[in-house]
């Protein structure tokens, strides 16, 4: 666990793969520690983990490539430790300590 | 005509529909001989090979999954496979497309793979489809098949190919890649009657990917490239996917279980918890533990488009062929068109003419294109400065609340801020440059309208047909 004194931190990795790293510095993988709970006390979900990484993490300021509409754009497959979202809650899902976070371009070229 | 345009793959070995009539027979001495490796493996058998013997496959699309995938489909004696592709053998297409050859370059792709392929196996029987896949001919065609490959290249096909394979219970293995990545995955297998949503089951391409991703964030191989093998791995495991589906009878309904050996259990759940495989490869670093990745998918959807509730009032195969849903604008909603005024464009020719003439005098060329594309060829005097850099930096500049200056590289300008000489940019074919020249003008490198910045119409595939031909554009 990461000790950060600024409050409980939970650590996580963000992956990015089918050309999104291209946004994220061109890093695949990244290991973050972030706040538990947001500014109203309620637990971290991946729709708070999304605005991070856009303010925080994204140094590419094509943010449209990412995120359309305060969604993720469709194109973008949310894995939660390698599982589909969708079976997860989704924007709702309550990120624990650990957590593998993935989001995929869906491919289309052959 | 039509005969041509639509052959029915029903005269081949399989005989009238090839149901069960003739298929528990003796292999030839040939067949014997040809398929005894794979034959002798756990699992397959004389039974297996008779089934690969008496399935019909398509193939749709004969690019870089296609031709892979062609391959070990005919060498393991599939029966009967139609390919679909309208387009002919290029040479750019050589270095991953591995069933076309130098020999037959512009040829249509599907005599060139076909020709491939009898060469691997004279056994089967080729189908030929050189045109297309569309709304109006894919019902006709992929009801003569058992089982469907998605080698395509564009979101709209694969759409419409899901969609028929659902109304007409099909299996569907499909694959794409782009650049360095890869993507893998069976859908509707084994294939559920549209609309039952009383339990689980195999999803489609719509339960896994419910919306297109907006064109302005798609990139193709052309544009993007491809690393030949990543594309390859991917049509081969496409193949390896067809192959078991069909010697163990995986894409027949549950009701129908196939007479003897049923699949085990492991397969069957396997089945059910559809899976994405990802495949990711890096130039900079060795293969890693997150090479390979299996992705738990969800089952069918109960909201889905063309499988879930009530999906027959909305997905019919009269529908698609009269145009309904109309899967190019599905697929092609509206992104932000840059349309710079004419007075800020000047077409490669102009520009290559005043040039020559010494009417543009002192300037500065800006090349977008990635450093890759850079290195090839540039105009003369062009100074590189990617896209993603030009945008990136031009954010941070903002974020500072800083002025224009330094958003493009030191010594390309700002040594003689005084000067304002004008700007012009070019790009690969002429969209970026319009958005860079916009970007410098909200950052007042234009210093309001006193400085000129131009975008060059078509970006250097212009100037490629406009002024050199013999200019290396990729």
């Amino acid at each position: 666990m990461a000790d950060v004194a600024t409050g409980p931190q939970i650590p996580i990795s963000v992956d990015f793969s089918g050309g999104l790293e291209m946004l994220f510095s061109n890093q695949k993988r990244h290991a973050l520690s972030i706040a538990a709970n947001d500014r109203d006390g309620k637990p971290l979900t991946i729709a708070f983990l999304i605005d991070h990484l856009c303010k925080n993490l994204m140094k590419d300021p094509r943010s449209d490539l990412f995120v359309l509409d305060g969604h993720i754009r469709p194109g973008i497959l949310v894995l939660i430790n390698d599982a589909d979202w969708e079976l997860e809650g989704e924007e709702e899902y309550e990120i624990k300590p650990g957590d593998n976070i993935l989001f995929v371009s869906t491919l289309h070229g052959g | 005509m039509t005969n041509r345009d639509h052959p029915t793959p029903q005269e081949g070995p399989n005989g009238a529909n090839g149901h069960s009539e003739g298929r528990d027979r003796r292999l030839t001495e040939e067949e014997f001989e040809r398929y005894s490796r794979q034959m002798i493996v756990p699992g397959v058998g004389r039974e297996g090979q008779l089934r690969l013997i008496y399935s019909r496959v398509l193939i749709i699309g004969a690019g870089g999954l296609g031709c892979p995938a062609a391959q070990y489909v005919a060498g393991a004696g599939v029966g009967t496979i139609g390919i679909i592709d309208g387009d002919v053998v290029e040479i750019s297409n050589l270095h991953r497309q591995v069933g076309h050859a130098t020999s037959r370059l512009g040829m249509k792709k599907v005599g060139s793979l076909i020709a491939h392929l009898r060469d691997i196996n004279p056994l089967p029987t080729y189908v030929p489809y050189t045109v297309p896949i569309t709304p109006s001919n894919a019902a006709d065609i992929i009801s003569n098949y058992d089982l469907v490959m998605d080698c395509t290249d564009n979101p709209a096909t694969r759409y419409l190919i899901s969609d028929i394979c659902v109304l007409l219970c099909k299996p569907l293995v499909s694959a794409a890649s782009v650049q360095k990545s890869g993507q893998l995955i069976v859908l509707n297998c084994p294939p559920t009657p549209q609309g039952r949503i009383d339990g689980k089951y195999a999803p489609c391409y719509r339960c896994c990917f419910k919306k297109p991703p907006p064109p302005s964030s798609m990139v193709s191989c052309g544009e993007a490239g491809i690393v030949g093998p990543v594309v390859g791995l991917m049509g081969v495991a496409q193949a390896g996917e067809a192959i078991k589906i069909l010697i163990s009878s995986l894409h027949l309904p549950p009701s129908t279980p196939p007479s003897s050996t049923p699949p085990p259990d492991t397969e069957n759940q396997n089945l059910i918890q559809p899976t994405l495989l990802i495949y990711t490869y890096d130039l900079s670093s060795g293969i890693g533990p997150y090479s390979f990745r299996a992705l738990k998918m969800s089952p069918r959807k109960k909201t889905c488009f063309a499988c879930g509730e009530d999906s027959p009032s909305r997905l019919t195969l009269e529908g698609i062929k009269s145009g309904t849903p109309n899967y190019e604008q599905f697929c092609s909603l509206p992104t932000p068109k840059h349309n710079l005024p004419a007075e800020e464009r000047i077409t490669a020719s102009a520009y290559n003419e005043k040039r020559q003439k010494g009417e543009i005098g002192a300037h500065v060329l800006i090349d977008t294109r990635e450093k890759e594309h850079f290195s090839f060829g540039s105009i003369d005097g062009a100074v590189n400065v990617p896209f993603g850099r030009l945008l990136m930096k031009a954010a941070e500049i903002k974020r500072g609340g800083g002025d224009g200056k330094g958003v493009l590289p030191e010594g390309v300008d700002g040594k003689s801020e005084s000067e304002d000489v004008p700007i012009f940019v070019v790009c690969r074919r002429g969209l970026d440059s319009q958005e860079a020249v916009e970007k410098l003008k909200e950052l007042g490198v234009d210093k309001g309208g006193k400085r000129r910045i131009m975008d060059i119409v078509g970006g250097m595939k212009a100037w490629k047909e406009e002024v050199d031909p013999s200019f290396p554009f990729v």
